[in-house]
């Protein structure tokens, strides 16, 4: 499920179902932080059945969210590349984090 | 005269399979140097250095094995450069402590929060953390990091091994790896058998000052200072298991082994979902024992219902149309739970163990039944209660089934009742199989064989009386596939006889055409299998 909304003006949230077989576990966590560094914007991101925003740069949060497989990760972003980020990160998920990634 | 030098032998679990014959060697950590603490400025400087060293050390290990070794190490470097995760680490060196202290704690938090999951994967990761705080604290202590020098295809015993320091070595000339303590899902022993190196984990103390050693990856044994005779037995395992080995992954890929031209389903028994990943599982039939005692192993607290639908499901996915039969709770008699099992029995194998104690405790049943009910809905999930003796016993079961299905459908979750079946293993139930209203039965042939011959499986003073052949416990099982064979109801058999190639013969005789075993014991099966049904057995 890919979508993107624009709400409270500048925040750009995007959901994607996670489908990683091991969930949210080292190797996905570390590509996840890996590309989010690369953006400008603040990027954070929860579980979607955990009320916490945690920072999608700390591969330590991104663990600790405990994601499991089929959870549905939010993804929220603002800042002046915080369309782009947020759309990297789905895509990113969304196609089981590849190795040539984006 | 000299007192003759005793050869030791040790045993423990095999996490990469192999063989390796070479010098001893002892690699055991060295972190326990003093340091003087400086001032906080020296402190804030001392750690951003060792991380910095840290990093570069990693990268470098990390560019030169690369694959999933370095992706491995990728999540040290993650970490040595996440800010969130630093920032509590520099706020403690400002409130004066010191930097090794400080940078310690923050890594023993992480390694005790990993520690305290049910998700295997995630307490074996903590391995990785100890890894990583060890290598920074060598540093502030002043201490060198550098490649051990070994010579080649040497026996590396240690206490456990981080990966970094397993990638340290040249394994290029083969060698093994024997760990005191360690766990089969490291990353260590995901990088062992991805090379090929056979280690053994789990082996309790072992002695130092050999000079020589045997690793049987087979068997689960290391053995110091072997003797001729030691190393020509162990050359001859070697060998024949190399031409075995040949031979039965043939067979694996052949098509279903049958006999006297019936199919055989042949199914696997896991203890944990992780087993699904033996080299071997994707070849079974399916699953015909998924024991749950893990997910009450070590922890505090009683599996949630989500960890239990996770893992259920995961094995679900995994077998995509093949039948998968999840056992419930078999806890008691010699495997006791805290918070759960009875203590104090006289005579645990005879108490409130299996079923028996399931139906005691229903405020604790109903969550796996919940679980259970939740996951049918993806997949072909079959469920059986382990030591039932009477039909009441299985229908209160059912009962408290239905309960959990109608309950979570009130709630509009998404759940059905699985088939249910029951395990034979108590001689009462084995003798009237056909007064019970199950969908399916599955032998266990161990507990079966100890109620029968009234002996207790592991006194080895009884070994000869703990025979599963014994023409007792065989009419059980014949007369159990015969009445599956008048109802059409399927009959399995998951014990320990079902791997076993002498028992093959007596029970395909029985009529069983149904058998779980262990995935590593998949191909003799297969092979075994193949060997009896000759011309008879051709399609």
């Amino acid at each position: 499920m890919l979508e993107t909304s624009k709400a409270n003006g500048q925040n750009i949230i995007g959901s994607v179902r996670l489908v990683h077989e091991n969930g949210m576990h080292a190797r996905p966590a570390v590509k996840l932080t890996k590309l989010a560094k690369r953006f400008k914007a603040h990027i954070s991101v929860r579980a979607s059945n955990s009320v916490d925003w945690i920072n999608a740069k700390s591969v330590a949060k991104v663990m600790a969210l405990r994601a499991a497989r089929d959870s549905i990760l939010e993804i929220k972003a603002t800042g002046e590349d915080a369309e782009a980020a947020v759309k990297a990160l789905m895509d990113l998920v969304a196609a089981d984090f590849p190795d040539s990634g984006p | 005269m000299r007192a003759e030098v005793a050869q030791l032998a040790y045993r423990g679990r095999t996490a990469s399979a192999g063989f390796a014959y070479g010098p001893f060697v002892r690699l055991d950590a060295t972190t326990n140097g003093k340091r003087t603490t400086g001032t906080v400025q020296e402190e804030t400087a001392a750690i951003r250095a060792a991380l910095e060293t840290a990093e570069r050390q990693l990268a470098a290990l990390a560019n030169a094995a690369g694959g999933e070794a370095a992706e491995i190490l990728e999540f040290q470097i993650a970490l040595l450069t996440d800010e969130d995760f630093l920032e509590p680490i520099f706020a403690a060196i400002e409130a004066e402590r010191p930097a090794d202290i400080a940078w310690s704690a923050a890594l023993e938090l992480q390694i005790e929060d990993y520690n305290s999951t049910p998700d295997e994967y995630l307490r074996a990761r903590s391995s990785d953390l100890a890894d990583l705080r060890d290598r920074v604290l060598l540093t502030l202590k002043g201490g060198e990091s550098t490649a051990p020098d070994l010579p080649s295809g040497a026996v590396v015993c240690a206490d456990d091994l981080p990966p970094s320091r397993f990638l340290e070595i040249d394994w290029s000339e083969g060698g093994g790896l024997a760990l005191q303590r360690g766990s089969a899902t490291s990353h260590v022993a995901l990088l062992a058998r991805a090379r090929g190196i056979p280690m053994i984990v789990q082996l309790g103390s072992v002695a130092g000052g050999a000079r020589t050693a045997i690793l049987d990856g087979e068997r689960g044994s290391l053995e110091l200072d072997p003797g001729p005779q030691q190393i020509d037995s162990f050359e001859r395992r070697r060998d024949a298991h190399r031409k075995s080995r040949a031979a039965a992954h043939a067979i694996l890929r052949a098509p279903a082994a049958s006999f006297d031209g019936e199919k055989i389903r042949l199914m696997i028994n896991i203890q944990r979902v992780e087993d699904l990943n033996h080299g071997n599982a994707q070849f079974a039939d399916g699953v015909g024992l998924m024991r749950t005692e893990f997910l009450l192993g070590g922890q505090l607290d009683l599996p949630s219902e989500e960890t239990q639908y996770a893992a259920y499901l995961a094995v679900l996915r995994w077998a995509g149309d093949r039948p998968v039969t999840i056992r419930t709770f078999d806890a008691g008699g010699d495997k006791p739970v805290p918070g759960f099992t009875e203590s104090g029995e006289a005579n645990p194998f005879l108490g409130v163990r299996g079923l028996r104690l399931c139906l005691a405790r229903p405020e604790i049943f109903i969550v796996q039944l919940r679980a259970l009910a939740r996951a049918a809905m993806h997949g072909n999930l079959k469920v059986m209660f382990p030591m039932v003796t009477t039909p009441d016993e299985l229908e209160a079961g059912r009962k408290l089934l239905r309960k959990a299905v109608a309950d979570l459908q009130a709630d509009g979750v998404a759940a059905r009742s699985p088939d249910l079946g029951i395990m034979v293993e108590v001689p009462a139930a084995a003798l009237t199989v056909d007064r019970f209203n199950a969908s399916f039965f599955s032998i266990g042939s161990n507990d079966l064989t100890q109620y029968v011959m009234a002996s207790d499986r592991s006194n080895g003073k009884l070994g000869k009386l703990s025979d599963p052949l014994n023409p007792a416990v065989i009419e059980l099982i014949r007369r159990t596939v015969q009445y599956g064979g008048r109802s059409g109801l399927s009959v399995s058999l998951c014990g320990d006889m079902a791997g076993d190639p002498h028992c093959l013969p007596a029970l395909l005789s029985c009529g069983l055409r149904e058998l779980s075993v262990n995935p590593s014991a998949l191909a003799e099966v297969k092979q075994t299998i193949a060997t009896f049904s000759g011309e008879a057995g051709r399609e």
